[in-house]
């Protein structure tokens, strides 16, 4: 580190003030303080680093001397509470020397009161969201609200990125440059696997200057080795707790981070159940109340918590302080996600984090052992990003709609120049265009009602009320639907739960929220209401979560890892497992598909080992069983993991190479999926970020659901009339990438080239044997599905003692 | 195509799966709340554009019904526009699918909440109709007998199932058809309003693929 010595560029009066603090600066903070006047810069830095105070600097030193008017400085990330913390601590230094600099922040919690100033009277450095950025572009006096608009920082780049948050950002940031040409760009990102990707997303097609700030020491990462040898499937890791326990009681502050936040509810609630020391543990999730997060976030920074069990909710920057080990329960799936949650631990610079990986089942061992060797080898992973999304440009024309009349020729132009959209072409943008102008129908049904009109060459809403509605609907973030749960009686509210998880329960079920568990009462106008519970044992288990699926690169190692010879680096019981399964079947391997074939109490199941990840191999036991069911093999169901997909039914399979033949399953992709509940899903999203639904109504929902009617019936109909409409073309893009995950599978077909060995065992093999036991076994509805349905309603009307009236 | 009979209140009944009631004795097809017009009434109030297809999609689903069936009569059982200036705008295309329906039998367009009055189309246009033992109207009244209506979109979601499906409910003295119009959302059948309305015993007939009978469910 540098020492005191002046700092060039740097006002003495902050150059003291970092003396007196014991602070010097370090490397990659000067080398942004000397570029300070490039028009873009992306630092990469590790967590801990000093990146926001690197980005700061600049403004601090150009607003120090005094006489700036307006908005100098705007600074985006994607946690409200990450803003909120960051004017804390930038207010100090500025208050402490009476720097003539205002700073707020802006976000859904700030008040109304306080959002009308800031728009008359903007702050120096304005702290904010991508979403009330997108809101505050919206506004007619936009260009008066950034008028001397100096800077924008970008804090962790790297999430933003990978969600359709960080395209919806850029194309206000487009905006921003026309109003502000000399804008200039500053991202701030932790380790990624591609920073000139980061780097084109920030500052367009052509990218810009890169500074690496010295990463740091390798983390010390293990795996936790304990007495008792992991189950053979599930999530939940319940045989660690006691060892878990332990690391809780040798270090000041644990984190332990979950993949799901149903799995982090199982584990809290577990956890408690062995705390016999009562230790102060606490529980985070996005699932959570706000209220409850932040007495869990404000207890965590005061240091009266010696663990949290988490969630992704914590793996952005908020400082947690003396954090000392991060615990991540189950396989990582991800290589760059462990190593950045890993550096939440020690969050000072040059100390090595620690971390523990705890593999939930037999088959996460030979993940965590993948994943700690692709960790030493700093080899992460990532899947390059697709072109910018359309449905996030539909809605960013009406968000510039609502400010006031635009040509289209210049909008186009701001946004080819961002780096998500600058392969757009014309026709495409003319498209979306058309879409929030007419709908884009093949019917032109709307030609009275047109959203937007063009007058004087400009376009412009035809009804200026609609910019409330559309103001109303801004951002990119699905929840899932969500129902509030609250304690019955006006209690506090305890968070969320899926609706179609809400929808499973009736009256006495009792399951886990916040650790605690309830019992559920009844629906009431989309809150679900609970009441305190004695039961020791949840009657449900808990609610849904993300599944994320093993990266590409992951898989990869593993295939790479079954050709070991032998596996020193693995548990003995783990190792002899992987030597049976080679000595009764094969292992599998990266350029073959293995199929396994074996009868098992009375059915017959086919096992198809893809290593696709879990999406793909779901839209593979799809594909698979509805090829069975027109072949008649009569399937009845299957299960998917990140690894294999397993189906059963009532014939046996005896020549799989005929199902699972490429060219074939991308012909029966095309007609599969337009019929999917997975595209229905996918076109909500859509439908709802380009406008077409509205998330947000004016006045209270109607209590009454005869007006309001699912968004399956609107992709139905346009399926039927209206196959190329624009919404459809966005769909179908989006849901390729996510949950069908249709590249993963061509992928596989890439590598194994239609190379099937398919093995008939007259038992259940090793590697197929915890499949059996896996949770999430989804039905095939066919013909006998049907019978059955008939034959239950026979059986409750037979009960009722009802034939007929 | 896969019906379910039942007898009501001395008439028999069949219960299609698209969600129309035919009446054989009578060679009457009964369909309830079609709300074409929808995404028209949508845009002018709202100014959202939904696809604008939905009189197509309920036009061609009544088409298959009455090509199956040809009735002499057609009961459209009231809300059967969105509102009265949908019924006025309709497509031209949509307006001629709705004649070639109409030639050669009789239609009649009960009154709804939705189409209060009189539309300027073919037909007749009543507040409710008799027909055999069976009265129909729009909304169920108290203490009717024999009665036959629509307006309260019943659905039914059982476990395993997926989505609600809309459904038929009934009693000894009530008949309660889903919406047969695409665009039309429903009420669950366990909302108080349903509860209160249905007597004791009384049954759920789901429609879909395969209609099918159960009783209903019971808070």
């Amino acid at each position: 580190m540098a020492g005191s010595e002046a700092q060039p560029g740097l006002p003495p009066v902050l150059a003291d003030w970092f003396t007196r603090q014991g602070w010097a600066l370090h490397p990659h903070q000067s080398d942004m303080l000397a570029r300070a006047a490039a028009p873009a810069l992306l630092l990469i830095a590790p967590t801990g680093g000093g990146k926001t105070l690197a980005g700061f600097l600049p403004t601090l030193t150009e607003l120090a001397a005094g006489g700036h008017q307006g908005l100098h400085t705007l600074y985006v990330s994607p946690l409200k509470a990450l803003a909120a913390d960051i004017k804390r601590n930038l207010r100090r230094p500025v208050e402490e020397l009476g720097l003539p600099i205002r700073i707020e922040d802006r976000s859904g919690d700030t008040s109304y009161t306080q959002k009308r100033r800031q728009r008359a009277d903007p702050p120096h450095i304005l702290l904010t969201t991508p979403e009330s950025l997108a809101l505050l572009i919206s506004y007619e006096d936009a260009p008066r609200i950034f008028a001397g608009l100096q800077r924008v920082v970008v804090d962790e780049i790297h999430a933003l990125a990978e969600s359709k948050r960080g395209d919806q950002l850029m194309l206000a940031l487009s905006r921003l440059q026309g109003l502000c040409p000399g804008l200039r760009r500053v991202g701030l990102s932790a380790t990624v696997e591609d920073p000139a990707a980061i780097a084109r997303q920030l500052a367009g097609p052509a990218g810009c200057e890169i500074l690496n700030a010295d990463p740091g020491p390798d983390p010390d990462i293990s795996m936790l080795v304990t007495a008792e040898r992991p189950p053979w499937m599930g999530g939940g890791a319940a045989y660690a707790i006691p060892a878990v326990l332990d690391q809780v009681r040798a270090h000041r502050t644990t984190l332990i981070f979950h993949n799901t936040r149903a799995q982090a509810e199982v584990f809290f609630h577990n956890l408690w159940l062995a705390n016999t020391d009562d230790l102060p543990i606490g529980i985070h999730h996005g699932s959570l109340s706000r209220e409850q997060r932040e007495a869990v976030e404000a207890a965590m920074v005061a240091g009266r918590l010696r663990a949290i069990v988490c969630t992704g909710s914590l793996d952005l920057g908020i400082d947690w302080g003396d954090v000392d080990l991060v615990i991540q329960i189950g396989a990582p799936k991800n290589v760059k996600r462990l190593i950045q949650r890993i550096g939440r631990a020690n969050h000072r610079y040059n100390a090595p984090s620690k971390a523990l990986l705890v593999p939930a089942n037999r088959f996460e061992i030979v993940e965590c052992v993948a994943a700690l060797e692709a960790a030493l080898a700093h080899d992460l992973d990532g899947d390059p990003k697709g072109p910018g999304p359309r449905d996030v440009l539909c809605q960013h024309i009406l968000i510039l709609a609502c400010a006031g009349p635009f040509a289209a020729d210049e909008v186009y132009a701001e946004v080819s120049g961002t780096g998500a959209f600058a392969g757009l072409t014309r026709p495409d943008f003319d498209a979306c265009l058309e879409f929030c102008a007419t709908g884009g129908y093949a019917l032109r049904a709307y030609d009275r009602w047109q959203r937007l009109l063009l007058r004087d060459g400009r376009w412009q809403l035809r009804d200026p009320r609609a910019a409330q509605r559309i103001r109303m609907n801004i951002g990119t973030i699905q929840d899932t639907d969500t129902v509030k749960v609250r304690l019955r009686g006006g209690g506090k509210p305890l968070g969320e739960v899926e609706e179609g998880f809400a929808a499973t329960l009736t009256q006495g079920d009792t399951f886990l929220i916040g650790g605690q568990i309830v019992r559920y009462e009844g629906l009431r106008e989309l809150t679900v209401e609970v009441s305190r519970s004695a039961s020791k044992r949840p009657r449900v288990a808990t609610f849904m979560g993300t599944k994320f699926a093993t990266s590409t690169q992951l898989s990869a190692r593993i295939l790479a890892m079954f050709q070991q010879p032998d596996w020193p680096s693995l548990p003995a019981h783990t190792a002899g497992w992987l030597a049976l399964q080679r000595e009764v079947s094969h292992l599998p391997q990266a350029e073959r598909i293995l199929v396994e074939s074996f009868a098992h109490e009375g059915l017959e199941y086919t096992c198809f080992y893809g290593f696709a990840g879990r999406n793909a191999q779901q839209t593979l036991g799809l594909l698979l069983t509805q090829r069975m069911e027109v072949a008649g093999l009569s399937p009845l169901g299957f299960v998917a993991t990140d690894y294999a997909t397993l189906i059963w039914g009532l014939e046996p399979v005896a020549a799989p190479a005929a199902l699972f033949n490429g060219a074939d399953l991308r012909a029966g992709f095309e007609t599969w999926l337009a019929g999917n509940a997975v595209m229905k899903r996918s076109f909500r999203a859509c439908a709802t970020i380009a406008g077409l639904i509205e998330r947000n109504l004016p006045q209270a929902r109607k209590s009454g659901r005869q007006a309001t009617f699912s968004s399956d019936i609107l992709y139905d109909t346009l399926v039927k009339y209206d196959p190329d409409h624009l919404l459809l073309q966005i769909t179908r893009e989006e849901a390729m990438r996510g949950l069908v995950d249709f590249g993963r599978i061509e992928e596989m077909i890439a590598r194994s080239r239609d190379r099937i060995d398919h093995v008939t065992l007259d038992r259940v093999s090793p590697l197929a044997a915890p499949l059996l036991l896996e949770m999430g076994r989804v039905p095939v509805m066919g013909e006998g599905r049907e019978r059955i349905m008939v034959a239950e309603a026979e059986r409750l009307l037979a009960e009722a003692g009802i034939a007929d009236f | 195509m896969n019906k379910l009979e039942f007898s009501f209140c001395g008439a028999d009944l069949t219960a299609l799966p698209s969600g129309a009631l035919w009446f054989a004795a009578e060679r009457l097809l009964c369909v309830s709340d079609l709300h074409l017009g929808k995404s028209d009434r949508i845009a002018r109030r709202i100014g959202l554009m939904l696809p604008p297809y939905e009189t197509r999609a309920t036009l061609d689903r009544l088409a298959m019904d009455i090509g199956a069936f040809d009735p002499d009569w057609v009961i459209c059982l009231g809300d059967s526009f969105d509102d009265l200036e949908a019924a006025g705008s309709l497509d031209p295309e949509d307006q001629s699918s709705l004649l070639r329906l109409q030639a050669g039998r009789r239609w009649v367009w009960i009154a709804g909440n939705h189409d209060p009055g009189p539309v300027d189309l073919a037909g007749s246009h009543v507040a409710m109709l008799r027909a055999g033992p069976l009265v129909f109207r729009h909304e169920a009244t108290a203490g009717a007998e024999a009665e036959v209506s629509g307006h309260y979109h019943p659905k039914l979601s059982l476990p395993g199932m997926g989505r609600a499906r809309a459904c038929y409910l009934l009693d000894r003295c009530r008949l309660i058809l889903p919406a047969y119009g695409a665009y039309t959302g429903g009420l669950s059948v366990t909302a108080p309003v349903l509860q209160a309305l249905m007597q004791r015993r009384a049954d759920v007939i789901l429609t879909g693929a395969r209609p099918v009978r159960m009783p209903m469910p019971r808070l």
